[in-house]
């Protein structure tokens, strides 16, 4: 039973990992912030399924807080965000995304070759994700490099933190309690901040490109 | 060679050539229910292939031997394909002669030459259907190799027969490889099976048409085969994802009896499969024939990535 739910970890590892990718390559931004909460939802799932495995009550509880704020709240504010804003148009890219892709193997090549050795040394359940994990978190942030545009930066922001979340859970299982409810609320913090931010690029600039940012240089 | 053998090979043959169409005429009706049009009978494409036969074949002046020949190449080719994938018993005399990679080696040579028998005749469409038909292949190839691999990887094995074999036999384990793969083979075979995303199987809207277009200048027993040809390799992509992800209830070598059981057991697979592929195709709208290159791509980046997490997962 044990051994079919690591597998069932591994598995959910392997849908975040799609799911990140799926981002890299998602054109609108609707969809964007459904695959967001999709991704949300598989990790509340591995993290209460690790947290059942080991028997480790706290996980339930970090997972319930990553129900609440990844799954309900932030994909709200981030809906909310874009409807006041009234983007629903497609995402620009920097850099056209079946390159965006092919960069994004590689990345993926690279975080499972470092994170191989680890992996070996260490005794945990599911200690095999954590180079799915590094690879979340390395292709969203190559998605917050390729994108012109703030809203889609800020998913790719939170998606990092998702992966960063995951690679806690299953290398390490989880962080102490402080810091897991701490960097939540930093989360939460974050993603209103920025929503402000969105607002006051866009009154300065008329658009959310924030190429526009680089004429605040001053010579 | 026992009989045994020989008998589930001539079964899975001629089940193979007889279901086919049923498979399509099942899929057609559930995809006319799911868009509430009053759905066309289930034996449609058995009349549709027998007013085809009936009728006489039209050729054009120019048409070289390499027109007439290609149905009948096609044909066999799709039927040989059914013929190597393990669909009722793992037991089959004509699986070593072709393994995974054979299989879609075959399926290349098919789609070679009805490219080259809709060139042939010099028509713009039927070359427009061509070139498209190339482009969608040469990408969805190396997708589907990838694929197999990820399960030949698993079961240390190329040969179809061997992988159902390993993968339903030994206990039941879930593999995050099998399930990229899993994705990365659906996005294949719509692309391969002329589907909706990439193709749409119902139209002659002349613009969009990749899999009519190469079809076109053929008439009477020649469209027969190739429709026929068509249903066959649905038939034959739905049997490979079964024997790839859903292995169980495919009869073993040294049970032959087990394959009274398998029949029914394929079929209800396959009602679910055919439902469950009218429903992706109801649910998704056709694109632009510029972004098959990066649906495409995905599929292969996919299937890489399942790839890689088994290399990653296995130690």
């Amino acid at each position: 039973m044990t051994e079919l739910l690591t597998q069932f970890v591994n598995l959910l590892g392997a849908v975040l990992l799609m799911l990140a990718f799926a981002m890299t390559a998602q054109r609108r931004i609707l969809s964007l912030i459904y695959l967001f909460t999709l991704q949300g939802a598989t990790l509340v799932l591995s993290t209460a399924v690790v947290g059942y495995v080991t028997n480790q009550p706290h996980l339930y509880l970090s997972a319930a807080v990553t129900a609440v704020l990844k799954v309900v709240l932030i994909p709200y504010l981030l809906h909310r965000v874009i409807d006041r804003l009234g983007i629903r148009s497609e995402v620009e890219t920097l850099i056209n995304i079946p390159t965006t892709m092919l960069i994004g193997i590689g990345v993926v090549i690279f975080s499972f070759n470092l994170a191989k050795p680890i992996a070996q040394l260490s005794t945990t359940l599911a200690g095999g994700t954590l180079g799915i994990a590094l690879a979340c978190v390395l292709l969203s942030f190559l998605m917050m490099i390729t994108r012109a545009k703030a809203v889609p930066q800020v998913i790719g922001f939170l998606a990092m933190e998702n992966g960063l979340f995951f690679a806690a859970t299953s290398a390490t299982y989880g962080m102490p309690m402080v810091v897991e409810l701490g960097i939540a609320l930093d989360v939460l913090i974050g993603v209103l901040i920025l929503g402000v931010f969105m607002f006051q690029i866009r009154e300065q600039f008329d658009s959310l490109d924030i190429r526009n940012l680089e004429k605040l240089k001053e010579d | 060679m026992t009989w045994t053998g020989f008998l589930s090979q001539f079964l899975e043959i001629v089940i193979a050539a007889a279901l086919a169409p049923l498979l399509s005429g099942w899929v057609n009706q559930w995809r006319a229910w799911l868009q509430n049009r009053s759905a066309p009978s289930l034996l449609q494409p058995y009349r549709l292939l027998h007013k085809l036969f009936n009728k006489d074949a039209v050729l054009s002046n120019n048409a070289s031997p390499l027109f007439r020949t290609a149905p009948y190449l096609v044909f066999s080719c799709m039927l040989l394909a059914c013929a190597i994938i393990p669909t009722l018993s793992t037991d089959l005399p004509l699986a070593p002669a072709a393994d995974a990679i054979a299989l879609v080696g075959l399926f290349a040579l098919a789609r070679v030459f009805i490219s080259l028998a809709a060139m042939d005749v010099g028509t713009a469409f039927g070359s427009m259907g061509a070139r498209r038909e190339m482009l969608i292949g040469f990408l969805a190839e190396p997708a589907l190799l990838m694929v197999l691999f990820s399960a030949s990887l698993i079961s240390q094995s190329t040969s179809l027969a061997t992988i159902v074999e390993t993968l339903s036999q030994r206990e039941f384990a879930i593999y995050p490889a099998l399930a990229l793969a899993g994705v990365a083979f659906t996005m294949v075979s719509l692309a391969e099976n002329a589907r909706v995303p990439v193709d749409n199987p119902a139209t002659h809207l002349e613009l969009t048409m990749i899999h009519e277009a190469l079809i076109l200048e053929y008439s009477g027993r020649h469209l027969a085969l190739i429709e026929w040809a068509a249903s066959l390799k649905l038939f034959a992509y739905s049997c490979i994802g079964l024997a790839l992800f859903f292995p169980w209830g495919v009869a073993r070598a040294q049970a032959p009896v087990e394959m009274l059981l398998a029949l029914p057991v394929l079929m209800g697979k396959l009602a679910l499969g055919g439902f469950l592929l009218a429903l992706l195709e109801t649910l998704n709208a056709k694109m632009r024939i510029f972004r098959v290159p990066e649906y495409l791509g995905t599929a292969f980046l996919l299937s890489v990535i399942g790839l890689l997490v088994h290399l990653l997962l296995s130690h």
